[in-house]
């Protein structure tokens, strides 16, 4: 086995999980139309208030993007232990942490990338715009992956578990705080004229840190969780 | 140590002893903390829930030091006792936190003027404490033990990792939301007769932790090994 059929392994994955998800498009759908009724909520629910509405912006765009990828990372690992192709993925002779990389890879694509997609919308709605906008959405960018990451953990340990629904919003959303933290007071403070290079140095360490290790406790629970 | 029965017998030895030991430490911290401490110059009697306070923050994060340890050892070398004590350990732990907050939140009232602030310090108990949870409740939901204690192992090992993290980015969060208006105790140099008070209570506390999981880890054990020989043994002799 060289790193030819290693690459390989990494982008047949990748595509296979495309293809499902592609033939299954309510997957990548309905996390985006709760992050966008989320929003629409919080703006009902605190009033038409602009200037509130503006301060509060990157907060409840941040934990509207947190809880709709909580939500969908069910759809990771779950379909396939079901069928038992996640089995299979576990005896390949590849290393196990690739093929989840790659497994977390398509996820991310799936529903990832579509909040931070509509997120410009959604901030024209709260009145968010200019530096800030920008902002939140290299803010997604670099932090999304993270929660992708750091959430298919969570997946691993509760997928072999009938509701694991539950579970998983308690074992996964106090890891997120850290990227919350970062991810809107950048947006603050950007939003306010300031440089915001420090928290987006941090956010980029963080996934710099949860590329290279968070495959490893995932493969260890997805072991675990099929013993 | 490595095997149940052997870890059974000799903990039930121990436990007398250590239960005298922590009684005598508390005993002695409570009354030097209570009446032989003067009273503060600043706060007045009010300093004195310092005595439960500290100790039960101090092991909040200990506990789940030692519960990831543990947990690291059972996955790594399979060891029964190891996972047990990894999973006895997180209730007791949570208990502390919990201790700590609502020690933290009555002392705030009267120095600060409200139950709660978002100090970095009170924040990141907080998540400690969603942490515990976290791992208590995926212990209950998986059905094997053996399974469910490698599931905890390796979110505690995943909580050790972050806890760093999140607490300097609390701590960092802070400081860019709220400017000083807490007063901060700016670490004030403890007088000796206020501090030895406060390590004999932290000594009791650490052998209270040791006696409640020794002795949870004892009913896990039974519980587990309930079909076992020793089991069986050990209730023919009652």
């Amino acid at each position: 086995m060289n790193d030819r059929s290693l690459a390989r392994a990494f982008s047949l994955l990748l595509r296979r999980d495309l293809v499902i998800n592609f033939r299954q498009r309510s997957e990548c759908v309905n996390p985006v139309l709760f992050f966008v009724i989320v929003v629409t909520l919080f703006a009902l629910g605190t009033g038409a208030d602009r200037a509130l509405l503006l301060s509060m912006a990157p907060g409840v765009i941040w934990v509207s993007a947190l809880l709709a990828s909580m939500l969908s990372l069910e759809s990771i690992f779950r379909s396939d232990f079901e069928d038992g192709s996640l089995e299979q993925l576990l005896l390949s002779a590849h290393p196990v942490t690739v093929l989840v990389l790659a497994k977390v890879t398509a996820h991310w694509l799936v529903t990832g990338l579509p909040l931070i997609l509509v997120a410009p919308l959604l901030c024209i709605l709260l009145g968010l715009s200019g530096e800030g906008l920008e902002t939140l959405i290299l803010t997604l960018l670099i932090g999304t992956p993270i929660l992708s990451l750091v959430g298919a953990i969570g997946v691993a340990l509760t997928v072999g578990l009938r509701r694991g629904g539950v579970i998983i919003s308690l074992l996964v959303l106090p890891l997120y705080i850290p990227v919350l933290i970062f991810g809107t007071s950048a947006v603050q403070m950007s939003a306010a004229g300031f440089p915001v290079n420090g928290q987006l140095s941090m956010l980029a360490a963080l996934l710099a840190l949860a590329l290279a290790l968070a495959p490893l406790p995932t493969a260890a629970a997805l072991r675990m969780s099929l013993s | 140590m490595g095997s149940p029965p052997h870890f059974y017998r000799f903990t039930g030895k121990i436990l007398p002893w250590l239960s005298l030991l922590c009684a005598l430490l508390i005993a002695t911290g409570l009354w030097g903390g209570l009446v032989e401490a003067p009273a503060d110059y600043q706060q007045g009697d009010s300093f004195r829930i310092i005595y439960v306070h500290v100790p039960s923050a101090w092991m909040s994060l200990f506990v789940y030091v030692v519960m990831a340890v543990c947990g690291a050892i059972g996955l790594i070398w399979h060891m029964k006792n190891a996972e047990v004590i990894a999973i006895s350990s997180a209730p007791i732990g949570a208990s502390f936190t919990f201790l700590a907050l609502v020690t933290g939140s009555l002392w705030g009232k009267p120095m600060w003027g409200s139950w709660w602030v978002w100090d970095a310090r009170l924040t990141s108990e907080l998540i400690l404490l969603f942490l515990y949870l976290g791992v208590i409740g995926l212990y209950a939901a998986i059905e094997d033990k053996r399974t469910a204690s490698r599931a905890v192992a390796i979110l505690a090992l995943v909580g050790l990792v972050n806890i760093p993290i999140i607490h300097y980015s609390v701590e960092w969060w802070n400081t860019l939301h709220q400017g000083p208006t807490v007063t901060k105790f700016d670490k004030p140099s403890i007088h000796v007769s206020m501090l030895i008070p406060l390590l004999l209570m932290a000594g009791g506390f650490k052998l209270f932790y040791l006696i409640s999981v020794l002795i949870r880890a004892r009913g896990e054990l039974i519980e587990r090994e309930s079909n076992s020989n020793w089991v069986s043994e050990l209730l023919e002799k009652r």
